[in-house]
């Protein structure tokens, strides 16, 4: 593993401070820099760090902490709780309602993962008993629409596309009727990979939302993403007010903690992780598990 | 003007520059450490100076034992990395520009596994007019370029592009499969020069230090190109990476269009991270 050093570091911190009777205001310094080696190596934003920190700290040093008879024990806990605290202390799970077809988008960065996870997506609902209908709403990428149908073929759902010369917000619109005529309840649009800074290409996302009001709007993010998770998360944000984050490429030895920055700018849930290429590979999202990979412990 | 003075608040403000750039804080410490020192000892004390040097400092980083980047005659380009990056797209670019420079370009299509890679890469042969050699989805990758590599001699052909399914790297078996293209490419055209470009996607954090160890054991990658810079992300990453593995950025990614790619140039990198 790439951070096993920083870890074992980090080991040995948590063991000190464990093993002493009464914590000094140094002692616990010295640790809260570690931690922040640490969740800075992790990808955890700058600023994100910095504020994160001084809470700990201060909650660290208050009085219940360096008097009780287990500091050590305490300011670990504390550090772990925030963080889960800070990603959300509890599972989420879609929110689809009664409305047919619910309506589910997937936006994000160029290579982000959506395609992929549009199937994954798909694949899921079906073992739930649902009738989804993917929708190929990229029509910039080349082969884009291909790729769709391939993943479509892949779980056995049906695509819905009107080709690559047809503006996104037709087809999104269309394809509610066409999901009403062949039974489909649910539908999973896939969008086109785009810059955060984009002003067109994101007013035609807007321009999807309010043509068919999506249950969902989940914003794909590559887990190894660095600073700028951010910037990206909270520009995705602003402009559609996204509901969740769909978490990709969590098999690689990724510390993950643009997770951890994006929770915290736009305070909306994690709901899944890819952890693989193959249809199957999505998983629930458990921040307890995450707060322990972004430490490296 | 009077600038400030250095003193520790600055050099946090330059740390949390460079950490915002993606460059980590391993090799950050050691820029400032560097900083500091030259700083001393040129009797450095304004902090516009100290700016400067930081700039220096970064741009010898990535200049250090660099040779340009020239075409040779034959020539295999192999890119290789991980899932999403900018690999296949950089090809239709690399060709597009190669071919500009008039020379015979063709591609092998060796992702064979990802849906519709193969479809991908034919429209962007497609769009530079060149040919392009594959097989089925499923097949064998390496025999793909093995192909590339035949078809490459009796054409006549100045370079071969590789394309190569994107790949964690660590997936064990994955990477395997990359070390068995890059010996059939070693095996079947030894008078080619062969160049590995690792692809990243600047947007990545601290993992893209761990992605190029592995892919330059694996793969002996010759240079980078550092894709999606029209974003915001820094791609400081390049740094550390030059720092620690000297592999050298040869290009960068600018768009989705065919004409979105740039020699790189280390004076507008360095000049964007301080922006
Ligand atoms: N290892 C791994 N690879 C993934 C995962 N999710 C997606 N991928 C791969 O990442 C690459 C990009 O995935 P896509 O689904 O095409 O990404 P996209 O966001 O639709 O890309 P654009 O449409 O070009 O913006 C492909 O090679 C996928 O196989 C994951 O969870 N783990
Ligand atoms: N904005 C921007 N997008 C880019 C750039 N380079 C590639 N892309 C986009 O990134 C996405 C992924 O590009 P691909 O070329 O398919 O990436 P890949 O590495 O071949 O992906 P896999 O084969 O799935 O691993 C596509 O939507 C591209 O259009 C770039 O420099 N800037
Ligand atoms: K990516
Ligand atoms: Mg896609
Ligand atoms: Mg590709």
């Amino acid at each position: 593993m790439a951070f096993e050093s920083l870890s074992e570091r980090l080991q040995e911190i948590f063991k000190k401070l464990r093993g002493k009777g009464k914590l000094t205001e140094k002692d616990i310094k010295e640790a809260m820099r570690e931690v922040k080696v640490a969740l800075l190596e992790a990808d955890v934003n700058f600023k994100v760090v910095k504020d994160f920190i001084n809470s700990v700290t201060e909650k660290a040093l208050g009085q219940e902490v360096m008097e009780s008879l287990t500091p050590g024990q305490q300011v670990i806990k504390i550090v772990n709780d925030e963080l889960i605290a800070l990603m959300g202390s509890t599972q989420s799970r879609l929110n689809i309602g009664n409305k047919v077809p619910a309506v589910i988008m997937m936006v994000g960065l160029q290579g982000s993962g959506k395609t992929t996870a549009c199937g994954k997506l798909a694949n899921l609902l079906k073992k739930q008993g649902k009738n989804p209908l993917l929708v190929a709403c990229d029509v910039v990428r080349p082969a884009a629409i291909k790729q769709l149908q391939v993943v479509g073929a892949n779980v056995n759902v049906p695509v819905f596309t009107m080709g690559d010369k047809v503006n996104p917000v037709d087809i999104a619109k269309a394809s509610i009727d066409y999901a009403r005529s062949h039974n489909s309840d649910v539908i999973i649009i896939d969008t086109a990979g785009r810059l955060h800074i984009d002003e067109e290409l994101m007013e035609e996302l807007v321009n999807i939302k309010k043509a068919v009001q999506p249950d969902e709007i989940l914003l794909v993010v590559d887990a190894m993403t660095g600073q700028d998770a951010v910037n990206v998360a909270s520009s995705f944000n602003e402009r559609l007010d996204i509901t969740g984050v769909i978490l990709t490429k969590l098999d690689g030895d990724t510390r993950g903690g643009a997770a951890l920055s994006i929770k915290a700018v736009t305070q909306k849930p994690i709901k899944y992780v890819g952890t693989g290429e193959k249809l199957t590979d999505l998983e629930p999202f458990y921040p307890d598990r995450m707060a322990s990979r972004i430490l490296g412990m | 003007t009077i600038g400030r003075k250095i003193d520790e608040e600055l050099l946090e403000e330059l740390e949390e520059i460079l950490i915002l750039a993606d460059i980590g804080i391993s090799t950050t410490s050691k820029i400032i450490e560097g900083i500091r020192q030259k700083a001393k000892e040129r009797k450095i004390y304004d902090a516009s100076q100290i700016k400067e040097l930081l700039a220096e400092e970064v741009y010898e980083i990535l200049q250090k034992d660099v040779e340009p980047f020239t075409l040779t005659s034959p020539m295999v380009i192999l890119n290789v990395g991980v899932n999403g990056v900018g690999k296949t797209t950089t090809i239709g670019k690399l060709a597009y520009l190669y071919k500009k420079e008039g020379k015979k370009v063709m591609l092998a299509a060796g992702d064979t596994f990802r849906a519709a890679a193969i479809d991908q890469l034919e429209i962007w042969a497609e769009r530079v007019n060149c040919p392009i050699i594959k097989h089925q989805e499923g097949s064998d990758p390496a025999s793909v370029i093995f192909d590339g590599i035949q078809a490459s001699k009796a054409r006549g052909i100045d370079i071969l592009i590789c394309d190569t399914a994107g790949r964690l790297h660590n997936k064990k078996n994955l990477m395997e499969e990359l070390r068995k293209i890059r010996r059939v490419i070693d095996r079947e055209y030894p008078e080619a020069r062969v160049e590995t470009f690792l692809v990243l996607d600047a947007t990545t954090g601290q993992n893209a230090l761990q992605q190029a160890k592995i892919f330059k054991e694996v793969s002996d990658i010759t240079g980078i190109v550092l894709t999606k810079l029209d974003g915001t992300a820094k791609g400081g990453i390049v740094v550390a990476i030059k720092s620690e593995l000297n592999v050298p950025i040869r290009y960068i990614g600018i768009g989705e269009g065919i004409e979105d790619l740039q020699a790189f140039d280390a004076k507008s990198f360095v000049s964007a991270i301080f922006q």
